[in-house]
């Protein structure tokens, strides 16, 4: 399950971002390490959202900053 | 005073991509005009327009993937990617790539837009209404706002100088060249990239235009035919869309570096109407006196304009009354010409002023006057101007003046001069 989640959730950041593959490992930041900027990670949790068919609030997705953080959160709560 | 030259030029139009390549086209009497392709318009009265060629950049079509990367396209209303499209065109035309903090604080931007991000704002509200707000992108308002080509624009080429953008309907590209000349003028800026975009060429746009009239519905089976200033059978005027930028510079700061001068901007004058919305005065005069107020700003005659590219959109009344004003202000130049390029390309709206001020430099820089196409049979009150039928004429011409009309009564004229 965490695999395909963690598949899916990098799918989408390497589409949004428009960074290479490789460089979207669990650890990486959006902002820090990927080139995304404040309004880029809010787009991003709304593909996720879209992706996995939930809703993530703000709260939770203020927390979202790693793409580990958003496989944790989608394994967690979908 | 400090002068102001042209040292760059940029376009993106249904006739292509790139100045030179639109220029040998519009030159050769070709039209951009055609069926619209990318809505439904079974619906629309109007039904064609003069969209934008896609194919690719070294034969003369836009291909957006050579401007700007599709993932940043996702965040752009396409009237922002044609603005950063046409400056990125004029920068490189001209040579501009400062690096110091000096030069790049004395670099600013003045590019607007009539509309601007209609499509977006459009797709934004049917999908709040089907899906709700929260599924609405945080690009959304970015991505529509007119000043974002001048912002853009600044953050790619670290231009910190005037920032700053024209909303005056069809007049913005005019007002935009003006006004950006005046900074430099009042040593604001020593170079400035200024122009207009438009993307108003989507279901919501040609239906709004359609509702205030403005539009030609009896061309549809015939599109290249559509746009006909002057000419008996005009019935309304055929949207373009697209972009034009001028890099302009002040004259010394131009020879210091050695470059390449198309003309000089020389005069400039606005005015308002004071009297509808979308009518202009009978009688003309709001054009009158902004052609009049650019003269004498420029210190030249009406006797010494040899070209002018008319505001001429090819509707009924607008194009009789323009007609009236100039063969008032000018009645006794019998040499100068005038013809209405908006035959080829349609009206590009917040565009229109800045493709056809470049449309007057090149005609100053390559002595060939561009045609009024379709001009078959001009009306009776418009008689005893040249307005360059159907086909290009070659002319070595020193002054050219540029008439732009917007909405709201809101009139732009420009008086470029050949450098020499």
């Amino acid at each position: 399950m965490s695999n395909d989640v963690a598949d899916r959730v990098k799918k989408i950041v390497v589409e949004h971002l428009g960074v290479e593959e490789a460089k979207v490992v669990e650890s990486a930041s959006f902002i820090d390490d990927l080139g995304a900027d404040s309004l880029d990670t809010v787009e991003l949790v709304m593909a996720f959202e879209e992706e996995f068919g939930c809703e993530i609030p703000d709260d939770a997705a203020e927390k979202i900053v790693t793409v580990q953080n958003a496989v944790d959160f989608i394994s967690e709560n979908v | 005073m400090r002068r102001v030259v042209i040292t760059g030029l940029g376009m993106v139009s249904p006739l292509g991509c790139g100045v030179d390549h639109i220029w040998s086209r519009i030159t050769n009497g070709e039209s951009g005009l055609g069926k619209i392709t990318q809505f439904e318009t079974s619906d629309l009265p109007c039904q064609i327009a003069g969209e934008i060629p896609v194919g690719e950049t070294a034969d003369g079509y836009f291909n957006a993937d050579d401007h700007i990367a599709a993932k940043d396209r996702r965040k752009l209303d396409p009237f922002i990617v044609y603005g950063i499209t046409a400056a990125q065109q004029a920068i490189e035309d001209a040579g501009w790539k400062p690096e110091d903090e000096e030069s790049l604080c004395r670099t600013g931007v003045m590019i607007g837009s009539g509309i601007g991000g209609l499509q977006t704002i459009a797709n934004g509200a049917v999908m709040i209404e089907e899906k709700g707000p929260r599924k609405l992108s945080p690009f959304f308002i970015p991505s529509s706002l007119i000043n974002l080509i001048s912002g853009h624009v600044s953050i790619r080429y670290g231009y910190k100088g005037p920032n700053h953008s024209v909303v005056t309907a069809c007049s913005t590209g005019a007002h935009a060249i003006g006004d950006a000349a005046r900074l430099i003028q009042m040593d604001d800026a020593d170079v400035m990239i200024a122009g207009g975009a438009e993307a108003a060429v989507c279901r919501i746009g040609i239906a709004g235009f359609c509702a205030s009239r403005a539009l030609s519905t009896g061309y549809n089976d015939t599109p290249e035919k559509g746009s006909r200033p002057w000419d008996k059978g005009r019935d309304g005027f055929v949207m373009g869309e697209g972009a034009g930028v001028v890099v302009l510079e002040e004259l010394e700061h131009a020879k210091a570096r050695g470059a390449t001068i198309y003309g000089e901007v020389v005069g400039y004058g606005l005015s308002g109407d004071a009297h509808h919305i979308t009518a202009p005065p009978p009688d003309g005069n709001g054009g009158f006196r902004a052609m009049s107020a650019a003269l004498k700003r420029a210190g030249i005659n009406a006797s010494d304009v040899n070209y002018i590219n008319a505001h001429g959109t090819s509707t009924p009344l607008g194009d009789e009354i323009e007609f009236g004003a100039v063969k008032r202000l000018f009645g006794d130049n019998e040499d100068v010409c005038m013809s209405s390029t908006k035959s080829a390309i349609g009206h590009l709206l917040g565009a229109a002023g800045a493709v056809e001020a470049i449309f007057s430099v090149k005609a100053l820089k390559e002595g060939v006057i561009p045609p009024t196409l379709n001009l078959e049979d001009p009306s009776d009150e418009c008689q005893g101007i040249d307005l360059v039928p159907l086909e290009a004429q070659e002319r070595k011409i020193d002054v050219a003046l540029s008439n732009s009309f917007g909405f709201g009564g809101t009139n732009a004229s420009l008086v470029l001069k050949a450098f020499r």
